[in-house]
């Protein structure tokens, strides 16, 4: 059922942004071809897209364990940027530590930091009500301006000072130093492919995020909370308790996404890393429809879209911005799967209609 | 179909109601409905007549079908097989639009009413009355008022009353005018009286008398035998899906009713062995209570239970009742006075505390809100207040074999009919789920038990069940404390009866020195 959901919302999304294509004087058939070449057409770009997976995966996966709690984490943002900024923090020092221990220390700072990014809104929401949307959107401004802050070049007509992080050696680029060797994610397959361990880990975080929820204690309770809270406290459960903890396992998922793009792809902070992922942790979740399996097909559709854009530009003349609007028209067959079905059966009575007519014709 | 002869037809007919003989066109035909659910045949090949100006009961046991069968006929499911006609005429019934606009309308057990609107906007909400596009809410008023009025007083209604102010009994009324405002010929009522107490289940009875007197055809959907003796012209029986016999109410006797629905000679008293009440369990001391709004619920009220005791709370519902409760199961904050449990002083224990540790089993009033979780399922539902213990939890891990073996268990012993323990718990019918939430709450190593309504909307087949787990708690030496708005239910297993009226205790005393007639007074807040 849940396969195909998910399916129905591809196809209907699929189909609407064929038609605006078509609209616009496209041929959608020479987009969806390059958007598949760009994406899947040679060992190379098949890499990009299965390294652009991984945070997907990972966005993904906090919304929906919010999501099991009753809670919308919109904060995905934040907490991917406040993860980054923590991984780069400590990749970028303490040269002395061997790797074995600064890689994990790297990424538990990430995974820390996002924790906390999360846990606020949580705390905010158990203790004084506040509704998390408002919060964790707002949030994101915060941890957009502070992570832009960390890494600020500077400035001498304002005579404002250069944040702790900036590459003094950078010049006036607002950027990190690089992250030291030792708290880099290493290679699964080396340059020119480039698939780090990253990837393995968001998918070994995707079966954790599973276990945590069928198997653990904590996982029934947050389930519940979720499903009613009413019942919830009957039963004992200490609903604001939960509501922290999951709004913090939240974050930190997103935190490990930020951390994994800054420590196994870009080895430095920059402010313009990061600046999208997160709201696609949403559509990523609702078209995954809360089963780990489901979040990494749909986050390797979502990177194939990522990946495939140029090439699809190149190919068809069709904007490479109408990925944003394929997205968008996924999510909203995700989250109104009667939409999408019936939109197919509309197109399907339509061809056998017309095939019928054929049929007479002929 | 034109309503114009079909009036004059019921108004020609309303004089021979009852009569079968001479009413040879049924209002509704039921012919041969089968419904398959995944798994389950609901209904099993159902013929039913319904006569203009008649109330036809469907009597059976939560689970034979009788919500299926109208949602059928209300154009909720589409039947497998069969047909359904009105007036002759084949209804095709996509939604309840169709059935609407066929004359056909039902009072769920749950009300559909807009809480922060009127009466009257209640009534003509999606059939409202307007001039040129702008609403009209004058006509609509004369319209409603002279449609009361038909009645004789018994439908009298303040239509400007907010619902939200309104009692249950009340809410009722509104959805029956809003089935006669629009014109219903057939009015389908699910369980109405389950949710009301015996003086509004009076009005109701009168209600539909009057209009059966008016020509409409009323099926009445139900488990309680008396009411069915009571008000019923005629009486279908449903036991597993398929119509297992019909009853007149004046040749037929309750046991033998009970026998049908359940398919065997069902114990309608309990048998209740003497147990001398051991050492004092609970202790409650002027306690009072406050609602949500601030005013008093539970005023300064005094009580013991005793191990090996039931002592029956009975009062008409928003007596205080609940958040007394509340208060006792840590739900609700205690405002003063103080709560004992076995010695402890269990004040303000939180649910937690009071639920986990073992002591306080509580079978909550409500079991869709508080007691259960639809989406979960049989198996993670009966430990849903206990997974924090072993051994159905070890250093935070679900012990899924230990679960499994408990649910099989609990399934067993409490009879909760299910096609496995996957099965999540919003798909098994109301008895099956109330039977869960009794079995989960009455495990090893209680101390109280405290059951609120624990048979509310159930059939007499679960009843008999609960009421026997109930009585086995006391008889193997549990306090219990059973609160319930049927006198009845307090009456057959109570060893002491509380009486609450407007937030106080006006009686308590052993059951032995209250019948049924005193009990109906106290409940009405008038001490003897």
């Amino acid at each position: 059922m849940a396969a195909l959901h998910m399916a129905t919302a591809v196809l209907g999304a699929a189909l609407m942004s064929a038609a605006l294509m078509a609209v616009l004087g496209h041929n959608p058939w020479e987009a969806f071809t390059g958007l598949a070449k760009g994406s899947l057409g040679t060992e190379r770009e098949l890499a990009v897209t299965v390294r652009k997976t991984a945070p997907f995966v990972l966005t993904g996966l906090s919304v929906t364990l919010a999501l099991k709690a009753g809670l919308f984490n919109f904060g995905t943002a934040g907490q991917f940027l406040m993860g980054s900024v923590g991984a780069v923090w400590m990749g970028i020092q303490f040269e002395a530590l061997p790797g074995w221990l600064h890689l994990p220390l790297a990424l538990a700072v990430g995974i820390g930091s996002g924790s906390v990014w999360g846990a606020i809104p949580g705390w905010l929401k158990a203790s004084t009500g506040s509704h998390e949307v408002i919060t964790t959107i707002m949030l994101n401004y915060v941890a957009a301006l502070f992570a832009g802050w960390t890494v600020f070049a500077g400035s001498s007509l304002s005579m404002t000072r250069p944040g702790p992080l900036w590459d003094a050696t950078a010049g006036p680029v607002s950027a990190s130093p690089d992250v030291l060797a030792s708290a880099r994610i290493p290679w699964i397959l080396g340059p020119p492919l480039g698939i780090h361990w990253g990837v393995a880990l968001a998918l070994l975080t995707a079966l954790l995020v599973w276990w945590l929820m069928e198997r653990t204690q904590f996982g029934f309770e947050l389930k519940t909370v979720g499903a009613k809270p009413l019942a919830a406290r009957y039963a004992g459960m200490r609903c604001g308790w939960t509501t922290v903890l999951a709004m913090t396992w939240a974050g930190g998922l997103a935190g490990l996404a930020g951390a994994i793009e800054t420590l196994g792809v870009h080895y430095k902070f920059a402010p313009e890393f990061g600046g999208g992922v997160g709201f696609e942790g949403i559509a990523v979740a609702l078209l995954g429809q809360g089963h780990p399996l489901g979040i990494v097909l749909a986050a390797l559709l979502f990177a194939v879209l990522d990946a495939g854009a140029l090439r699809m530009q190149f190919d068809s003349g069709v904007p490479s911005d109408i990925i944003q609007v394929i997205q968008t028209f996924i999510l909203i067959f995700a989250a109104a799967p009667a939409l999408a079905t019936w939109l197919l059966n509309r197109v399907s009575r339509t061809q056998r209609a017309s095939a019928a007519a054929a049929g007479r014709r002929a | 179909m034109n309503a114009a002869p079909v009036a004059k037809r019921i108004g020609l007919r309303h004089q021979s109601a009852g009569s079968r003989r001479n009413m040879p066109h049924p209002v509704l035909e039921v012919r041969g409905i089968t419904k398959h659910f995944p798994g389950v045949v609901a209904n099993r090949n159902i013929d039913l007549d319904l006569f203009p100006g008649e109330i036809l009961a469907v009597l059976g046991e939560n689970g034979a079908g009788k919500s299926t069968l109208m949602n059928i006929i209300y154009g909720l499911h589409p039947p497998t097989s069969g047909s359904v006609r009105v007036g002759g005429r084949q209804l095709e019934c996509r939604s309840p639009r169709d059935a609407i606009a066929a004359g056909i309308a039902m009072v769920h057990q749950h009300f559909h009413l807009v809480p922060t609107m009127t009466v009257l906007e209640n009534i003509v909400l999606g059939a409202e009355t307007t001039r040129r596009g702008v609403l009209d809410p004058a006509t609509a008023e004369r319209d409603v008022a002279e449609l009361c009025q038909r009645f004789g007083g018994q439908l009298d209604i303040n239509l400007q009353a907010m619902i939200d102010d309104l009692p249950v009994g009340m809410r009722q009324r509104v959805e029956i005018v809003k089935a006669l405002y629009r014109r219903a010929r057939i009015l389908v009522l699910d369980e109405p009286t389950a949710v009301l107490t015996p003086q509004e289940t009076g009005s109701l009875f009168q209600i539909m008398r009057g209009l059966r007197h008016q020509g409409t055809g009323i099926i009445f959907i139900t488990h309680k035998l008396k009411e069915v003796l009571d008000v019923a012209d005629r009486i279908a029986v449903l036991r597993r899906g398929a119509v297992v016999g019909h009853a007149r109410p004046g040749a037929t006797t309750e046991q033998a009713m009970a026998t049908m629905m359940v398919g065997r000679v069902p114990s309608l008293t309990i048998p209740k062995t003497t147990v001398v009440p051991g050492p004092l369990m609970l202790e409650v001391d002027t306690l009072t209570v406050h609602r949500d709004d601030g005013t008093t619920a539970v005023d300064r009220i005094s009580f013991k239970v005793h191990q090996g005791e039931i002592l029956g709370l009975a009062g008409v519902q928003g007596n205080g009742q609940t958040e007394l409760i509340g208060a006792l199961t840590g739900l609700r904050p205690v405002s003063s006075g103080t709560v004992r449990l076995n010695g402890r002083d269990t004040t303000h224990a939180s649910a937690r505390r009071l639920g986990r540790e073992g002591d306080t089993g509580h079978i909550p009033e409500d079991r869709h809100t508080h007691g259960m979780v639809e989406s979960f399922s049989v198996a993670q539902n009966l430990v849903l207040n206990l997974c924090n213990r072993p051994p159905f939890t070890r250093w935070g891990l679900l012990r899924l074999e230990a679960i499994r073996a408990h649910a099989g268990r609990k399934v067993a012993d409490f009879d909760i009919r299910t096609t496995s323990l996957k099965q999540p718990l919003g798909s098994l019918s109301g008895g099956n789920q109330q039977k869960l939430v009794v079995a989960r709450e009455m495990r090893d190593g209680l101390q109280l038990l405290i059951a609120n309504q624990p048979t509310r909307g159930v059939d007499v087949g679960s009843v008999e069940s609960i009421h026997h787990h109930i009585v086995q708690q006391r008889n193997a030496g549990r306090a219990v404390l059973l609160a319930s708005y049927d006198p009845d239910e307090i009456l057959a297993l109570a060893d002491r009866i509380a009486v609450m009226f407007e937030g106080r205790l006006i009686s308590l005393s052993p059951a032995a020195q209250v019948d049924r007639n005193r009990l109906g007074l106290l409940m009405a807040g008038i001490p003897a």
